[in-house]
This record gives structure tokens, sequence and C-alpha cells, in this order.
């Protein structure tokens, strides 16, 4: 009996096998990119780990200075003698060639075993070259394929390190990063001596901290992590409409067999077990399908999301991806559990529908006004949820809620808008033909409402994500103008050097603003902190959100300091709020400037204050002020003067283009995402207007036997798939609107720490209309070609058939 | 003559073969002439009365209407002496869901551009449709439905009304009324009626009758 019920069940499908291929490309789709957006995470995450485990920090404690400053090594010595069990490491970042590197120096001799991920006594590398000038570098293949031609120390590979991370000796380390004598922190062996002198006798200055289980660049990528999980949701919500839309279908078309089966003799509960299993057979296959294709986007999407991670947030991400059980396993469950949900309410019906129910195949295309206004309502309701949630909700997911909502709610009340319009159509139009287009386009709503629900959430998500990126981009572009006024950019190499290129270019330009800074701990979080010198430079162009009016006078002084908006805002700081500094001196909030792509809290106080409380703060860098026709000349004598490579000046020109090129990668993610989107609603356009071809046959046979050619009603048919999408288009425009003033104004804010202006780009969505009209046409076409290749045999046999 | 049918045969393909369906048929119709064509299911009568309204092309032979043949139109002519010359009344009502009962009356007469305000009040009067104009089809009867498909076949006041089994899917009395309507308002637009039914006492109310068997006329 199962065998048989379950036979009967699939024939459907062998029978109609274009709704059964879209069924599973629909379901293959939305898994693809959601599996893809996975498979990116998966491997961005397991490198963030693969970085917070290196040398033990994520299990071990350790020892470290409260404001993050650097310990001496007198310190480490005074512990060792006091019984103490701490290994030094010294950490810092170096520039090699075009690569910044993360540099680790670990101390092979005392390093805990819980520490240790490279066996520097292994006979390739050895202990004694490891330690022994010019020491080693031990790296991942792939650091080291991108130092090819640097001059470096001797390179050991070692794939257990993260991309970008170097480690080698202690000493090699101090000496590389120009700090000698100096560590970052001690790693505590989990067993200390009971006989140890108590801690704060020995090394005062030192606090104990837990081993960061999460790392700060986890931290700090979340927001980034979650717009693309973001992005993944929408893109599989926008499939299972397809997915939603095909099993409703089946069902209905179904439903005299249904009936049959069960006058037979099949029981309700087997049948609707087989319907069970069908769903999960299908959508195990399409999952598989799905994940293998998401692996596909994802290898593509990732170099340059990799790109955009490291120029972001620094963090290393390798370009290519490995095969994670997780994301097979996350894959498949969200294409069963989405099938599943899909097609809840139609088994639902099936359990509860009396056996002698009218088997009415078309009636899921005649829902009534009365259901439209039900779902219009639940609209509503989820726009005032949405609404809520941004006025009295906090946080990230809440902020994803209120986007969510306001787009579910949008969607739902799409059809209603489109009927109103289609009836607006239908009582302006005059002659029979275009009162005929207008009713019957009305009648296909049914039909054709879930893919127009899903190519108003692409078409929304493409105009909001297209407006908060253009605002963006031209915020940006003002923001780099105001935030790199100079000339040039200078970084020497050391204190020394620092101090003769400030002498030369002294007597060689208009002013040299130095740019120094060190990075501590205020609020409880890391804290660029940056010298600047009294000029003009920063009085005039500065982008300042708010400020006090004797603002540069006061850091001037050394009585006041600026904040960038993230850490204001993340604080909640106002004007004239305290900001705490070294040794307790506190500087008052005299104003917050716009800082985009800077994921750290950073603090501006005059250079000469930032040098007497953080005498060992960095020096290298300066900015110079020349004018703009000389620049070039001066740089080329300073490289040569102090025979400095050719990164370390760099001209206004160089720096705006390489930030805006970190800018154009981290959204060219974004506008991949969105336009596959959109591919997979004009798939869902298409999958529906192709099944819904074979049924339009019984509609539009009586218009052609009253005098409607076959080309007319072709040509009708594009029409109508074109009219529906423009008014989709104009409904996705105001929740485009809305999606980009909430990503603005709450989710940006929420992720990044900081808010910007909205701009509004009418060509923009004039390109948008265009394409969705072309998606339109395209989905049309086929089964309007079919239309006309119909045998007037075909379309009497509608006629001939009810008899 | 209104209609001239000379000689016409008409096979179909299918999966056992060529289905021949009509066999050298030759019938002819006067204007205001009421012929019912009677036969057993299968036997041709519908697919005579397609080919009469240019709904299809016959294999052979020639198709005259007012002594030009259509059977050699294009698809552009066709479908305007389908809009203008022809009314079409199905069994299944085949009325267009989405339009109201005013609008689906009036949807032909308006194609053909032979839309009189005048007739059609005429027609809906006399129809009983009045009170059902903003109605949808979904909310008629069987019976309503079918005097809608009369009324829309007569709207354009068309020569030929073509009419398959039109009170098929009716019961005795309703179907009988409907005829009666049907036959009073051609008389009245001076349109012929060609009409298939299975029915021996229907076929009797028409004023000539024939008979078709395995797609030769008896």
């Amino acid at each position: 009996m199962l065998t048989q019920g379950f036979a009967v069940l699939l024939s459907h499908w062998w029978r109609h096998k274009l709704q059964f291929a879209m069924l599973l490309l629909g379901l293959a789709l939305a898994t693809a990119l959601w599996s893809a957006v996975q498979a990116i995470n998966g491997e961005a995450r397991a490198s963030y780990a693969r970085a917070a485990a290196v040398v033990g920090q994520d299990r071990l404690e350790q020892l470290a200075t409260a404001d993050g400053t650097r310990i001496p090594q007198q310190t480490y010595i005074a512990l060792r003698k006091a019984g103490w069990l701490v290994s030094p490491v010294l950490e810092g970042e170096k520039r090699f060639g075009g690569e910044r590197l993360r540099i680790l120096g670990v101390d092979p001799i005392t390093l805990p075993a819980d520490a240790v991920q490279v066996n520097v006594g292994a006979a390739d590398i050895g202990l004694a070259r490891f330690i022994t000038p010019p020491g080693l570098f031990i790296m991942s293949s792939e650091t080291a394929a991108r130092l090819k031609g640097v001059d470096t120390p001797p390179i050991r590979i070692s794939d257990a390190l993260p991309p970008g991370t170097v480690l080698t000796d202690i000493g090699i380390a101090q000496q590389v990063l120009d700090a000698p004598g100096q560590l970052s922190r001690l790693l505590l062996a989990p067993t200390q001596p009971a006989a140890a002198k108590p801690l704060a006798e020995v090394a005062p200055g030192l606090v104990r901290r837990a081993p960061a289980v999460e790392s700060d660049l986890s931290r700090l990528t979340d927001s980034f992590h979650l717009n693309l999980t973001a992005f993944g949701l929408l893109a599989f919500a926008v499939g299972l409409f397809i997915v939603h839309s095909a099993i409703g279908l089946a069902f209905e078309q179904r439903r005299p067999v249904i009936r049959t089966l069960r006058a037979v003799g099949l029981p309700l509960r087997t049948l609707v077990l087989l319907m069970v299993v069908e769903l999960l057979v299908l959508s195990t296959v399409a999952g598989l399908i799905g994940v293998a294709l998401g692996y596909g986007v994802a290898s593509l999407l990732l170099p340059d999301v990799a790109a955009s991670l490291r120029g972001l947030y620094g963090a290393e991400v390798p370009g290519s991806l490995s095969m994670r059980p997780s994301v097979w396993g996350l894959g498949l469950a969200i294409a069963v559990a989405g099938t599943l949900v899909s097609a809840a309410s139609r088994l639902w019906r099936i359990a509860t529908m009396p056996l002698l129910a009218p088997a009415r195949p078309r009636a899921w295309s005649l829902a009534s006004e009365r259901a439209l206004r039900l779902q219009a309502a639940g609209g509503v309701a989820l726009l005032v949820a949405a609404w809520l949630v941004v006025q009295f909700g906090s946080g990230l997911v809440a902020g994803f809620s209120a986007l969510g909502a306001m787009l579910l709610g949008a969607a739902l009340l799409l059809p209603l808008v489109l009927s109103l319009l289609l009836k607006l159509g239908e009582r302006l139009s005059k002659g029979a033909i275009a009162q005929w287009f207008w009713a019957d386009t009305r009648q296909q709503l049914p039909g054709l409402s879930l893919a127009l629900m899903a190519l108003l959430l692409a078409l929304a998500a493409n105009a909001g994500v297209g407006t908060m990126v253009q605002s963006f981009r031209l915020t940006f572009v003002g923001w780099l103008d105001q935030r790199l006024p100079s000339e040039l950019y200078v970084t020497t190499r050391s204190n020394d050097e620092s101090q003769k290129v400030h002498d030369w270019l002294a007597s060689r330009s208009d002013a040299v603003l130095p740019i120094w800074n060190t990075e501590v701990r205020i609020f409880g979080q890391p804290v660029q902190v940056f010298g600047i010198a009294d000029h003009a430079t920063y009085r005039d162009h500065w982008p300042m959100l708010e400020a006090t009016l004797d603002s540069w006078d006061r850091i001037a002084r050394g009585e006041g300091a600026l904040a960038n908006e993230q850490l204001a805002r993340r604080q909640r700081l106002k004007l004239g709020d305290m900001i705490s500094l070294e040794g307790g001196h506190s500087l008052p909030l005299v104003g917050v400037f716009s800082d985009y792509g800077n994921p750290k809290g950073q603090v501006i106080i005059g250079v000469d204050e930032l040098m007497t409380l953080y005498p060992d703060a960095s020096r290298l860098r300066y900015a110079v002020r020349i004018a703009h026709d000389k620049a070039p000349k001066l740089a080329e004598e300073l490289r040569a003067t102090f025979d400095l490579p050719e990164e370390n000046v760099v001209n206004q020109t160089t720096i705006k283009d390489f930030s805006l090129k970190i800018f154009e990668r981290t959204f060219a993610v974004t506008a991949a995402l969105n336009v596959l989107t959109l591919g997979v609603a004009a798939i869902a356009i298409f999958a529906s207007l192709l099944t819904l071809s074979g049924m339009r046959l019984a509609q539009l046979a009586p218009a052609w036997a009253m005098g409607l050619t076959l080309k007319r009603l072709a040509l009708l048919e594009i029409l109508r798939s074109v009219a529906l999408a423009s008014f989709t288009m104009l409904a996705a425009v105001p929740v485009g609107l809305g999606l980009a003033w909430m990503l603005l104004a709450v989710i940006n804010v929420e992720a990044f720490g900081w808010r910007l202006p909205m701009h509004v780009f009418p060509m923009d969505w004039l390109r948008l209309f265009l394409l969705a009209v072309a998606s339109a046409i395209l989905a049309a076409l086929l089964p309007a070609l079919w239309l006309t290749r119909r045998q007037p045999a075909d379309l009497v046999k509608v006629f001939a058939n009810e008899r | 003559m209104l209609l001239d049918l000379h000689d016409v045969s008409k096979s179909y393909p299918t999966g056992e073969g060529v289905l021949q369906v009509l066999r050298g048929v030759s019938l002819s119709l006067d204007a205001g002439e009421s012929l019912a064509l009677t036969g057993e299911s299968g036997s041709g009568k519908s697919t005579l009365l397609h080919l009469a309204g240019g709904l299809d092309r016959p294999d052979s032979g020639a198709i005259r209407f007012e002594g030009k043949d259509i059977a050699g139109l294009g698809d552009v002519e066709l479908a305007a002496f389908r809009r203008v010359s022809v009314g079409l009344v199905f069994q299944q009502f085949n009325l267009i869901p989405s339009l109201d009962v005013a609008a689906n009356l009036a949807f032909q007469a308006r194609l053909g551009d032979r839309y009189d305000a005048a007739w059609s009040e005429r027609l809906t009067e006399r129809l009983g449709l009045s009170k059902l104009l903003d109605r949808y089809p979904e909310q008629l009867s069987g019976g309503q439905q079918q005097r809608v498909a009369i009324g829309r076949a007569l709207a354009g006041r068309p020569q030929l009304i073509l009419a398959d089994e039109p009170t098929g899917n009716l019961d005795e009395a309703t179907g009988d009324a409907v005829l009666e309507l049907m036959l009073a308002l051609m008389r009245e637009s001076d349109a012929a009626l060609l009409m298939v039914t299975h029915s021996n006492r229907l076929a009797s109310r028409l004023g000539r009758r024939l008979h078709l068997a395995a797609g030769k006329l008896g």
C-alpha cells in the first residue's frame, strides 16, 4: 500500500517535469546562497579561531599591564626569580614589502606545553637556528607565498599558523619590532608553584587576564558576518517563495488524486506521512545540489571577502575554502526545514480536509479579497512591530529583526496594493482588451503573488542596499577629502630616523605635522590615542560631527580630547564628559568626529600631551603640507635621502585610491549577493509563469475564440508580466528607502558605530526598474513563445475537453 | 447562402496514429436559418462546428462564408472573422472569470467594434440579467451563466451563432427556457444558428436537422 501510494504521488512529478525542475532549482538556489555565506563565514571564523589560539592565548591565563602598555623585560626576570612559571610574548605589526604581518615573538624554552603550536625542535626548523640571529620566521604557506622576493629572515612553513602571522624567537621579534627589552604579555603555566611570591609584591603593575575565549577580531568582525548572514537569509527567503509556490501548486493539482487515494482506502495519516517523506527526499536532493553550488559561489566571493576583512579589520582569512561538515549539515538542515515550513500549511489542509471536499484544481488562484485583506493586515502588523522595535529595541539582533519584519510586512502587503492598482487600471481603461487585460492580470495575482513578493524583496534589497552603499560612498569620498588634507604621509622606521626626517622636512615644506599614536585600553576596550599639532590643517578640515566652539584651542592647550563617533556612541559620551587617560589623568570631551571604516575607538589629544602621558608612543609618522605640485618631487628627494621604501612615503591620492579600493571590494560582495538575490527572484517569476502557462490556456482560449490572435495574446502576456514587475518596482522604492534608512540609521550604528546621512539616487532606481522590466520580459518570453506556437487543435480542446 | 461547407475533411494525429474525424462533409446554411447537428460522441460534431467558426482549419475541402473561403485565411483574418461574424456558445459557458457580467456581455461586441448600447440593454433585459451585471461568473448559477454566454454571442449582432451543446449542462426545464430565449433573440437579430446537440427533442425545435455518424452526414 505504501509503495503504491508513494508511486502515485511521485507520478505527479513525472507528468510535470518542469514544475519538478523549478521546485528543485528554487530550493537548490536558496540553499546555495545561504550555504555560500555559511562557507565564507565558517572559513573566516576558523581563521579567527586559529589566530586566537596562537601561543595558547585562548587556553592560558596571562599577565599584562592594565592599560595594555608593554612590560619591561626586567619584570619578567623578577617574576621567574620569584618562582613564577611565566613565558614572555611580544606581539606587534610590521610591514614587509607590501604586506603587514603580525609578529609573535616567543621563548621556546619556557613556552608552556599548551601554548606550543609549532615544534621548533623539529628537524626542519631546529631550536638553535630559531633562537640565534638572524633567526627564523615561521608562517603559513599562503603568507610565505605573499612574501616572495621580500627581504626577511629565513622562512619555515607551518600551516598551524593563521595567514598573516609570523612566529619567531622573542629576541628576534624585539629587533624586528624595534622594542628592545619590551614584552607584550606573559603566559602563565597552568600550575604554579605554591611557594611563588604574591604577584602584587613582585610585579604590582601587572594583572591576571583570563584566557581570551573570543578574540577581538572575532568580536570586531561579528557585524560584517552578520550582514552576510542576513543577506544569505534574505536570498534563502526569496528562494523559499519559489518552493512555497511550487509545492502549493502541486498540492492543489493533486487534490483529485488525494481524494481518490483516500476513497480507495489509503488512511489519511499514511497519506500525510507519504507526503512528508516525499518532501524530505526532494529537499535532501535539492539541499545537496544547493550546498555544492554554494561552495562554487563562495569560492568566487571569498577573495573579495578576504580583501574586505583585511582592509577593514586587518583580519587575515585564507583565499581558499575547505570543506566543512557543518556547512553541509546546516545547508541540508535549512533546506529540509525550509521545505517543511513552506509545505506546512498545505499539509495541514490535507490532514484536515474532508474526504469528499470538492477537488477544485484552481481554487488556489481564486483567493478571495478577504484573504488578501487578512494577509495585508498581517503585513501592517509586522510593519508596526518593526517600528516598535526601532523605537524601543537596541542591539544588532533587534535591528535585523526590525529589518526582517519590515521586509516581510511589505511583502505581505504587496498583493493587496497590486490588486488595488490593477483595479484602478481596470476602472480607467476604456477598450474591451484593456479592460480584460487589467481584470485578467488581477485574476492572475494570487498565482503570481508569491513570486512577486520574492521580486519585491529582491528589488527592495537592491534599492535599499544600493542607496546605502551610494550614500556611504558619497559621504566617504567627502570624508576622505576632509580627513586626508595633507599632500604627503611619511612613515619612518625608527625614532632616530623620525627626528632626522622631521628636521629635513621642516625646511623644505610648509608644515610637518606629527601623527604619533599609541594603543591603550580606555573604557575597558582597545583605543587608539593620537597626538596632533595645532595647525590650520585640522582646524579647517577635520570632519567634526559636533564640537565646542573652542575645541581646537583646548586641545592645543592640553585641556581637551576628541573622540571618534564609534567610541562616543558606544560609551554614550556627551561633550564635557571626562575621558580617563594614563595615570589617572582625565580630559573633557570637546568634539566628536566621523571616522568611517575604523572598527576601533579613537581619541585625539595634543601631541605634547600624548608624549607626556605616553612617552613610548610611536613617533614614526608625519603628515606633510606643501604646494600640491611640489609634493612628488619632495617625496622623491625624501626617499632618496633616507633610502626610504616606496610605500613609506605616500601621497594623498594614493591613500585615497587605496581607501576607495578597500571600499569597493567591501561592497563588491554585497553587490554580488544583491545580483544573485535578484536572479533568484527572476527565476521565481519565470517558474511561476511557466507553471501557470499550462493552466492559462483555459483562460486564454475563450478570448482567442472571440477574435484575439495568439500573437496578440502572447504580447499581452508579456505586457502583463512587465506591468506586474513595474508595479512591484514602484512598491519596492519606498520599501528600499525604508531599508536604506534602517541600514544607515539603525544597523550601521549598531554594527559599526557610525551613522551616515542618507542620499537618494533616482538614476539607480531607473536602472533597477529597467532590470526588473528586462527580467519580467525574459521570464514571460518562453511561455509567450509557446503560446504563439499553439495549434488551434490545442485551443479548441479547451472547449471539447470539458464536455 | 451564408455558410457553405464543401467536401470538408479533418483528421488529428493521436498516439495510435491519425484519427479521421470528418470525411468529406458538405452542408449549407442560409441567413436567419437554424440547423441542428446531431450524432453520437466522437462523431465529429464539435470539430465541424469549430471549422465553421474559423477556430480550426480543414485538411481539405472549402468553407465559404458569404461566398468567401475562410479555410485559406491567415490567423489575423480568421480572428477578425470570429470577432465580427460569429457568436459562440459552449456547453461549459467559457465566460471570462475575471470580468463581471456586464463586461462579459460586451466583450466580443466591443472587441469587434460592434457594440450597440441600446441593443445590449435590450438583450440584458430579455435575458433577465439586469440585476446581475456587477456579478462575476463564479457567483452565477449554470442557467444564469449560459444566458450570459448567449448574450455575449449575440451582443455584436453576428450573422452566425455556433452553439455546442448549449443546454447540456443545464436541467431540462432550464435548458428548454434558455433555448427558447436564444431562438427568439436570434430571430430578432436575424442571425443563423448552427447547433450541436445530443438531444433529438431539442433538435426538433430548430428549422432543419442533420445527423453526423463516423465523420459523415447521414
